[in-house]
This record gives C-alpha cells, structure tokens and sequence, in this order.
C-alpha cells in the first residue's frame, strides 16, 4: 500500500486520515514499536517514525525531551530501520519524519535504500527545501520512496506551487508559525493554507502542530485530507501505553466527526 | 574596491560557495532570509546605507581601527608580527562591524525586534549596544552554562537594556543558544530579525557577515602597505565561526602570494577528541542552516566542541572557510588551549596589550608559523578583541590570585 492509498481509503470513507508522531527509541527501542502498535491498532492510518537528532530547531520543549531521552539511552540510526519494520510488520503503514544532517551522513541513497528495504513509504523533510534536494529526489526515485515537504503560512504562491510539484504522497502544512507542541485551539492560519495550497495541487494535504484532541481533529478535518499529531503522543507515551491507545481512539473518532470551517 | 563590491567570490544566487552554504532551513523561514537577502542586496548598493553604516564605524565604534607592531612579541616568533586591533573598537571586538550592519537593515526592513545568540557574551554585548543605540528591542539568548561563566557580561547586557534567556536544552551552551533563537525566530519572524553572530547560517547570512566584516581586510591592507611598504607573507585569524577571519582574509584573498591561515582551537589537543577544531577534523554536513564542516558522530548526531575560549566553543564553522580549505586558498591548523594561553601570557607582558583568548589562538598560531618564514617574514595577525572579559579563567588558569605569574 502506498501513501495515496491511505488518504484514497480514508477520502473513500469521507473523512480524514489520523497521522501520529512518536520518535523512534522513545522511551527505548522496543518500547516505541509497542506504541506505534497500539497507535496503529487504535485508530492511526499512518505512523511518522521519528529520527531522534542533537539539535532539533523545528520542535518544541516535549520533542526536544523526548529525543534527548532516546540518544542518551543509546538510540542509533540503525534502530530506525527496525523500528519502521516493526510498523511494516505489524501491518502498519510508516514513514520516517527526520532533520537532513543524519540523512547526509548515513548517505541520502543508502538510507533512502534502507527505508524502503525496511517498509518505510516516504520521508518527511523539516529542514530540507526542495531546493537543496536534488540527492533526495534522485534517492527517492530510485527507491520508490514518497516525499513530503512542508508548506507554511508565509510560503509564497510560488514556493507553495514549486513545493507541491516537489512532493509525492502528501504535503505537510504547519498551521502555524513555530515549532511543534500541543496547543489549545487550532490555528486560524491553517485553513487559509490549505486553500491556497488547493490553488496549486491536488495532493492530499495534511495539517500539524498543534494538535491534540478529538475535536481539534474534527476541525482540522473540516478542511485538511489529513491531521496530523505529535506532542500529545509523545506526551501520552511518556504516561502509558493505555494513554496512547485512548489518545488514537479520541483522534480517529474526531477525523471521522469532521466540522465544517467556519 | 567598495566594502560592499560584489566579488568573484560572492555565493551564488542561493548561497553555495561550491558545494557548501546554501539553506537548510525549515520552509517557514524561507521567506524571512528571502526578504533579508532581497534588502541587503539593495542596501549594499545604496549609498545612504553605506554611508551611515561608515558613519557609525567612525563616530560610533571608533574605526579604523590601528595596526600596531608587536616587536617583542615577535622576537618568540622569529618574523616580524603586526597586530590588527580590532581589540580597540567599541565593545572590545570585531563583532561590533557585523552588529552595526544588521542592527541597520533591521531598521530598513521595518522590524522592531531583534533576537541573537550567544556564547561568551561579546556577540550579545556588542548586539545590546547597537539596539540601545538605534532603539531596537533586544532578546539575547545564552546558554545556561554560559550565563554563569561569563555573569558579567549578562549583566552587561541587562545594563544595555537588553532581556536575557538562559537556554536550558541539551548541552545548554551556544549551539544550543542558537536552537532557541531559531526556535523564537520561526515564531516571530514577522516583527523580528535574527542578527546571527558569526558567519555562518542559512544564506544571505555568510555573505552580509562577511561583508560587514571586510572592513577589517580593507583597513589591513592599506596599513601594512603604508607602514611596512608590502603585503605580508601572511593574514592570520584565529577561526570559531570565522567571522573574523572571513573579514580579514577577503582584503588579501586576490592577493594570491598572501598566504590566509586560520586557527582553530585545538582544546586538549585533537587526540583528546576535545576540541573544537571543525575544519581540521569535521567532517561534511547541514548544521544551523548551511552545508559546511561539522563535529558530527557517525550518526549524524552533532558532538559538542570544547574550547578554553567560549568564543571559539562551535562544533560548526562559516561555510565560506569551507570553500577555501576545498580549493586551497587558506589553510587551518589547530592549536591547544595550553598554547592559546601561553601566547595570551607573552602578548600581554612583552607588549602592554591583554588578548582575548580567541585571538590568543591566532597569536599562538603566528608564534607556530613565524621560525619557517624567517626574520625578513611579515606576518599581520588579527587581534579580534581583548581580553578583560577573559579574566576570570586567566585567574583561575594561572592562578594569578594566589600570587601566580603566567
């Protein structure tokens, strides 16, 4: 199954598709493919695997804690791969959400390889554009990996355009400008995105940061193909693996209760 | 030529000297560092702007600044030693050059609020100055560990008007500093500019850093022409970031018989694996926003750099340097924190003059460079800035308070 299948399956049922964060090695190895699981099983259609990095500029405080967790109790690259094979095995769909500086060292092809290799559908770029990506669409392309690139509200009608035509599988829209973490409502940016991006594709999109609850993802769903939440599960891993099931299940009733934008 | 010509040597449209520079930035910034290369395009061009930035260089910071020869100094260094005094300007160092330059474009560009980094302090100092001067609001961000290292110069900037926030991430020092100013910036970027202290970061940042800093290369130049009637054999600058060094070696970088030489500190020495010495034994990858040579494990992961001199305590550099050790134009070598200090101690007490520890490594350098070129030899080192802010780990390190000579 591809990632244009999962949003196909969930359009097909007229709601949106649930996309969960958690950080491969978080809180251990074995202990973010059980939770992956359970968030599969409870109501997620596709897991961003996490890459832990040193300096992560794109999250807030709950990430950040939650990769420094991992790399000091000895996450290595290596273990992404398997973890991401765990979501394959289980019968889950992955991909792996990572900053470039571990790509570029692992090798942009070997790790595109290794992905795929792994039953990884795509990558999702925080701090790569597309245009410093020319490696990574060669790699992609010799893989058959999808690429999911990010729009914001400042991007330009032309960059919004020239991201789009980048991407496969799905675009990312920040709903807001800053970094990752629960926030209390949704941001009223987010729907103006995804009408402009609406103007120049038609990918699925996916809306994230910020989100925690069911009814923000019925918000969200109002109007994005798909709703996309980190914190809160790195937040409810970090409590139990019940608090991670109870968390998918309130989300995925949400993108199915969709609310009309106002 | 112009601090503001247009040079062969300028990046490309997006920012690669060769393969290294560039952006490696979230999307959300694009349009800021979009909208900052845009203005200083125009800004560089435009004589009111390089007027008033000359203006404050003279009036304000107290350029140019001297080229002083060092003749004792020199007798351990076997060739004849001029020192750039960058040490003399306003707030102490080189950084006020840079300072200045985007304090102005913030002000071109409208925006009211400024964040930066820093680590020992000078950069934050020297950014706190130029929004007291110009009326900006000044956020400074500064490693926690750095905060209580260098407390006097949080309260400097206090003084200045400026709020200070100690980063308590990872290893809570500058590059953590700088996480947390691009973190604030992403948030913020409608009101605020990000004035980067170093020659690094996502293009047009390398560029209008340096050129800001060219200044330091044009005055070199014309000095040691007019007082020692040639060029010398060789720029040396000690090299963190590298924006002094950057700053220097583009007044010499056509004069291609000038050899530039950068110092990178060599911490506990290189096969300690504590140092900070990027150039000499990083190795390639995307850090802060530009392609460059990074302290980086073989996961990717950055490693943290360890320097006696906070200043030079980077595990990145500018990815211009990068450029020139590719093609050969300049080359880098470390030294230890033993041999920084020693050169700091014989600076002081054979001239009258107290380095700061980052300079301390260029000088460190010169004394390593000096026998090879012999007492006809001209080198032109670049004191960066001076040393008072580095007093409490000269106390400690040649327990001076204890009746200690270094």
């Amino acid at each position: 199954m591809s990632l244009s299948d999962v949003f196909a399956t969930a359009r097909a049922e007229s709601r949106a598709a649930l996309i969960g964060y958690l950080p491969a090695g978080f809180p251990t190895v074995e202990g973010s493919k059980d939770h992956l699981r359970s968030m599969i099983e409870s109501g997620c259609d596709l897991v961003e695997v996490g890459l832990p990095f040193s300096d992560p500029v794109m999250d807030g405080p709950t990430i950040q804690a939650a990769a420094e967790q991992a790399l000091s109790a000895g996450f290595r690259v290596r273990d992404l791969f398997d973890v991401v094979a765990a979501v394959a095995d289980a019968g889950g769909r992955a991909v792996v959400m990572t900053y470039w500086n571990p790509v570029l060292r692992y090798g942009v092809d070997a790790f595109a390889r290794d992905l795929a290799a792994a039953g990884g559908l795509g990558i999702i770029t925080p701090d790569l554009v597309p245009d410093e990506a020319e490696d990574w669409m060669a790699a992609s392309a010799a893989h058959g990996l999808d690429r999911t690139f990010l729009v914001a509200p400042s991007s330009t009608e032309e960059r919004i355009a020239m991201t789009a035509r980048a991407s496969s599988g799905f675009l990312y829209a920040t709903a807001v400008m800053g970094v990752t973490g629960a926030r209390d409502v949704v941001s009223s940016a987010a729907p103006a995105l995804v009408a402009r991006v609406r103007e120049h594709t038609t990918l699925p999109v996916g809306v994230g940061l910020g989100v925690r609850s069911g009814a923000q993802a019925a918000e969200i769903a109002g109007f994005a193909d798909g709703v996309i939440v980190g914190s809160a599960f790195v937040t409810a891993a970090g409590e139990s693996d019940a608090a991670v099931r109870a968390l998918a299940a309130d989300l995925a009733q949400g993108v199915r209760s969709a609310v009309a934008p106002v | 030529m112009g601090q503001f010509t247009p040079t062969p040597h300028d990046p490309d449209a997006r920012g690669h000297f060769g393969p290294w520079g560039g952006r490696f930035v979230p999307e959300a910034l694009i349009a800021a560092v979009d909208e900052l290369a845009a203005e200083y395009d125009k800004a560089r061009l435009d004589p009111e702007f390089v007027n008033e930035f000359k203006r404050l260089l003279r009036d304000f910071a107290g350029r140019p600044s001297l080229l002083t020869e060092a003749p004792k100094f020199a007798e351990h260094a076997g060739t004849r030693v001029w020192l750039k005094r960058e040490d003399l300007n306003h707030t102490g160092s080189h950084k006020i050059n840079n300072v200045l330059g985007q304090a102005l474009l913030t002000k071109r560009m409208g925006k009211q609020r400024v964040i930066a980094e820093t680590g020992a302090g000078q950069h934050g100092v020297a950014t706190a100055t130029a929004c007291a001067l110009l009326g900006l609001d000044c956020v400074v961000y500064m490693g926690e560990v750095d905060t209580e290292r260098q407390s006097l110069n949080v309260a400097r900037m206090r003084l200045l008007g400026a709020e200070v926030i100690p980063v308590k991430s990872g290893s809570r020092t500058l590059k953590d500093a700088i996480n947390e100013a691009l973190r604030d910036w992403v948030a913020n970027v409608d009101d605020t500019h990000y004035l980067l202290g170093t020659a690094a970061g996502p293009h047009p940042f390398p560029l209008l850093v340096r050129d800001f800093h060219r200044i330091i290369g044009i005055e070199a130049r014309e000095q040691i022409l007019e007082k020692a009637g040639r060029l010398p054999d060789a720029v040396v600058a000690c090299v963190g970031g590298g924006s002094n060094a950057i700053g220097i070696f583009h007044g010499f970088i056509d004069d291609t018989d000038v050899r530039l030489v950068g110092v990178e500190p060599g911490g506990s020495g290189l096969d300690s694996g504590s140092h900070g010495a990027t150039l000499t034994a990083g190795t390639p990858g995307s850090l802060h926003g530009a392609m460059s040579y990074v302290m980086q494990d073989e996961d990717g992961q950055i490693t943290e750099a360890h320097s006696i001199s906070a200043g030079l305590d980077y595990p990145g550099v500018g990815p211009e340097h990068s450029h020139l050790k590719d093609i050969g134009r300049a080359e880098y070598f470390p030294v230890t924190d033993a041999e920084a200090m020693e050169a700091f101690a014989l600076l002081s007490r054979t001239e009258g003059i107290i380095p700061a520890i980052e300079s301390s490594h260029a000088l460190a350098g010169a004394l390593k460079l000096g026998p090879s070129l012999g007492p006809d030899g001209l080198l032109v080192v670049n004191l960066s800035g001076r040393g008072d802010k580095d007093m409490d780990t000269a106390v400690k390190y040649f327990g001076l308070a204890d009746g200690g000579q270094a």
